[in-house]
């Protein structure tokens, strides 16, 4: 196809290369130096490296990167898409690795052929279509890297906020805290369960004392959550609803027939008497027991 | 969507339920589904097979396991030659039912699932397509 | 036909079911039971149904029958060891069980139905004791 292209980068690979890099530094995409100059080199010259060969295999001209002969190519950048994404680049800054490439070829494609206008603009055309589908696949494996990213965080974040503690033989706690959205809240209730199977709990203590609203949706969770632990045999008790989220709770229409307690200790004293146990003051119980 | 694998199962008996019941069971392991999803689709299988069994008069459930982009499922649909259901809205209303049971296979399966359709036409058949994705 | 069998536990009668009841099976059960009630005297049920890895409405039926059966013959009816995935899925499904009592284990279920739950502790306890002398 374009072999005036491939011949230019074989010939003149030293110039565009710096002329390249010039232009790469300029139009912001080395991310203000978050990439080293040495890196960058090298990520560079193998793409035109890369670039040059698929040029010079290709069949069709209508320069399609799908095919086997930009494979490596497009291997190339998505590691280098990966790795600026990795780096937080934006995606502006990512595509212009393929995008500043523009400027250094059309100038040699211009010096090379002279006068012949027409054919300038013919090869520039190629030229075009080929770094315009490079450019916007960076974009996508950007994305894409992007998206994993941001996938693995909230399935850590997910692990990090499901923190169920026992509290005494058979009374377990699940603290929770912050904004609790569907899937967050899902996730800590499946945990809950779980543990009540684990640790044979007979009651948990469900504390919202940190969470700053309770919507429709997650208030029906945790009735779900509560209707669910008493099929497997346990009590919950729901400690630390705020004043706002009753209020709003009742204003939504949202009955929450559950056993409440205003605080944790609250809670924690209704589950110990509820599985027999009272709780005694010692020193009192010792003076008791001195008189005596 | 792509659809990976494809299989056919007849429902004809009460062992024909269970079948079901295994075969989606394996095919939401296969395709990386948790537990709990695993357990509510094989539960919305469990009442859509007994549905097409008790109200179709049997009839054959389709599984297949399909990929949207990087989002993995499966679509399981229940196909019978029955008297169909002349009223659908009233046949998803909880509680609602004409064989005697609790009335909460289709509205249940519904829950159950992230897609629902339901198909029927009085004579001819019910048919119903539900997904789960993972 | 294959039959479920039903034992006898002191006062109670326990039944263990297995993986994937056919439905044939779950309605013989529901026969047995109610003529075993009435043989054995017995003054309730327990159904272990940790091995179950579904419960759908049928089955979510069946129990509840049992125990308005059982609640007639004078005996409590119990269900014992339901997974949290099962219990999810059932709560999605609409069903809540009402009708049943529900422990986490074997242990438990039988305190409930010979009610001492709760006077197996006593003394002093703390935390670094072994966790299997719980109450039940």
């Amino acid at each position: 196809m374009a072999t005036i292209l491939s011949s230019i980068l074989e010939a003149h690979d030293g110039e565009v290369l710096a002329q390249w890099l010039v232009a790469l530094k300029a139009s912001g995409g080395t991310g203000g130096g978050r990439i080293k100059e040495g890196e960058l080199q090298t990520q560079c010259r193998h793409f035109l490296d890369a670039l040059r060969q698929a040029l010079a295999t290709a069949k069709n001209s209508d320069g399609n990167i799908q095919g086997a002969a930009f494979e490596d190519v497009r291997e190339l950048l998505a590691d280098v898409s990966r790795s600026r994404a990795a780096q937080g680049f934006s995606p502006t800054e990512t595509a212009s690795f393929v995008f500043s490439l523009k400027q250094p070829l059309f100038e040699r494609l211009r010096q090379e052929l002279g006068g012949d206008t027409a054919r300038i603009v013919d090869e520039s055309w190629q030229a075009t279509q080929v770094l315009d589908q490079l450019g916007l696949y960076t974009t996508e494996i950007h994305q894409k890297s992007r998206e994993d990213i941001v996938a693995r965080q909230q399935a850590e974040i997910a692990e990090l906020s499901t923190p169920v503690v026992k509290l005494w033989h058979g009374i377990l706690a699940l603290p929770l805290i912050g904004t609790l959205d569907s899937a967050r809240t899902q996730v800590v209730m499946e945990n809950l369960l779980q543990s009540i199977v684990d640790q044979g709990a007979e009651i948990a203590i469900i504390d919202i004392t940190g969470v700053p609203t309770v919507d429709t949706l997650v208030a029906q969770h945790l009735l779900k959550t509560i209707a669910a632990a008493r099929l497997m045999g346990a009590d919950c008790i729901v400690s630390g609803i705020r004043p706002q989220i009753a209020q709003t709770m009742v204003h939504l229409g949202v009955e929450l027939n559950v056993v409440s307690k205003a605080s944790l200790a609250d809670a924690f004293a209704l589950a110990l008497q509820r599985t027999g146990r009272t709780v005694v003051r010692s020193k009192l119980a010792g003076t008791l027991a001195a008189r005596t | 969507m792509i659809v990976a694998r494809d299989d056919t199962l007849v429902i004809r008996n009460p062992d024909d339920v269970v079948r079901v019941r295994q075969e989606v069971r394996a095919r939401a392991v296969a395709a990386g589904f948790g537990l709990v999803d695993q357990t509510k689709i094989v539960t919305a299988a469990s009442e859509l097979a007994r549905n097409t069994l008790d109200y179709g008069g049997g009839g054959k459930a389709r599984i297949e396991v399909v990929q949207n982009g990087a989002r993995k499922g499966l679509r399981l649909t229940f196909e019978d030659q029955g008297p169909g259901i002349p009223d659908v809205e009233l046949a998803l209303k909880d509680g609602y039912t004409t064989g005697g049971g609790l009335g909460l296979g289709l509205s249940g399966a519904r829950r159950l699932s992230n897609e629902f359709q339901i198909h029927s036409v009085v004579g001819e058949g019910t048919r119903v397509t539900i997904a789960r994705w993972k | 036909m294959d039959r479920i069998p039903i034992l006898k536990l002191g006062r109670a009668l326990l039944v263990t079911v297995q993986v994937d009841m056919h439905d044939r099976l779950a309605m013989a059960l529901e026969e047995d039971l109610s003529a075993k009630i009435v043989t054995t005297g017995a003054r309730g049920v327990l159904i272990d149904i940790s091995g179950l890895e579904i419960v759908d409405s049928f089955m979510g039926r069946m129990l509840d029958t049992i125990a308005a059966v059982s609640r007639l013959l004078d005996a409590d009816t119990v269900v014992v060891g339901m997974r949290p995935a099962v219990a999810i899925t059932l709560v999605e499904l609409g069903l809540s069980l009402n009708g049943v009592k529900t422990a986490l284990d074997v242990d438990r279920g039988m305190a409930l139905i010979t009610g001492d739950y709760g006077h197996a502790s006593e003394g002093s306890e703390d935390l670094e004791d072994s966790d299997d002398r719980g109450e039940g």
